[in-house]
């Protein structure tokens, strides 16, 4: 399987290089080599040029808010937008801290979906009343709290369908992914 | 005075200052009021959800007192919240407040 990226084309082993990363990041390249048959230099190369290329954004810890002592709230907020301004509405939310994700959808009516984490109740709908209802373009607001949360990963490059179901199976059997 | 009570009727206040009606935490209704005028318009057709919930949070009282100035009317606002009224009498009572107090201001408006 070969991907393009602009002026960068992926190969297999690209893709199993980013999947081990994203696995874990902090894995060597030699650790990462002997998974594949690959000398460390060469992992180094592969990994390099796809930094080089934007395809590999950046490496970041994934961290448990709740054990870190975080008492916030997440929610998902459902924005309705004038189509005319929904870019201009999604940008605007890129910009706020509370927002951490930020997604469009054309179903019946354009709508922008976005995960907002807040202190409380309270700051939570000072946000919207005030830094998102007022944006102009925004129609109405369904906002849902969220009270437990069931999975959540990061995103998995697989490419090879054995894995796949590997993977399924696994997350069937256990009710979360093995890190 | 006379021109504060004008700006305070006819005048919108700006975008990001306007009373924007909610019926739950974060669940705008689309529906906003720029001035107290089209805030009486709301009070009519707006979901009367959205009036129970602002009204006990207070949310009418702050706007009035601290965007519209209107001491008078915040004062109205805490009294109704005291009341804990039913759903069907709080929008006519609602109303009836605010457009009795639209009224009064309007009788010591100055001419345009």
């Amino acid at each position: 399987m070969k991907l393009k990226n602009s002026s960068l084309t992926l190969d297999d082993m690209d893709l199993k290089i980013l999947d081990a990363l994203q696995q874990d990041a902090k894995q060597t390249y030699t650790a990462i080599g002997e998974q594949f048959g690959l000398a460390h230099s060469t992992v180094y190369d592969r990994i390099k040029r796809m930094e080089q290329h934007g395809i590999i954004k950046k490496y970041m810890a994934v961290i448990d808010a709740e054990k870190a002592g975080s008492k916030n709230i997440t929610a998902i907020m459902t924005v309705y937008t004038d189509p005319k301004e929904s870019e201009k509405v999604a940008e605007n939310l890129c910009d706020a801290p509370e927002v951490l994700e930020v997604y469009t959808s054309l179903s019946e009516e354009l709508l922008i979906m976005a995960k907002v984490v807040a202190e409380n109740q309270e700051s939570l709908h000072n946000f919207i009343a005030n830094s998102v209802a007022p944006l102009p373009g925004v129609l109405r607001i369904r906002t849902s709290i969220v009270t437990k949360k069931f999975k959540e990963t990061q995103f998995l490059i697989v490419n090879d369908p054995k894995k796949l179901t590997f993977i399924k199976e696994k997350h069937n059997k256990l009710g979360e992914i093995e890190q | 005075m006379k021109e504060e009570t004008n700006l305070r009727i006819f005048g919108a206040v700006p975008r990001e200052k306007a009373f924007y009606f909610f019926t739950s935490i974060g669940n705008y209704t689309g529906e906003s009021a720029t001035s107290l005028k089209e805030f009486v318009e709301k009070i009519k057709d707006v979901n009367v959800k959205s009036l129970q919930f602002h009204l006990y949070r207070g949310d009418f009282e702050k706007w009035t007192l601290e965007v519209l100035r209107d001491e008078e009317l915040a004062l109205e606002m805490r009294k109704l919240q005291r009341f804990n009224l039913a759903v069907d009498i709080l929008r006519s009572q609602l109303y009836e407040t605010v457009s009795k107090h639209l009224k009064h201001l309007e009788n010591r408006m100055e001419p345009i």
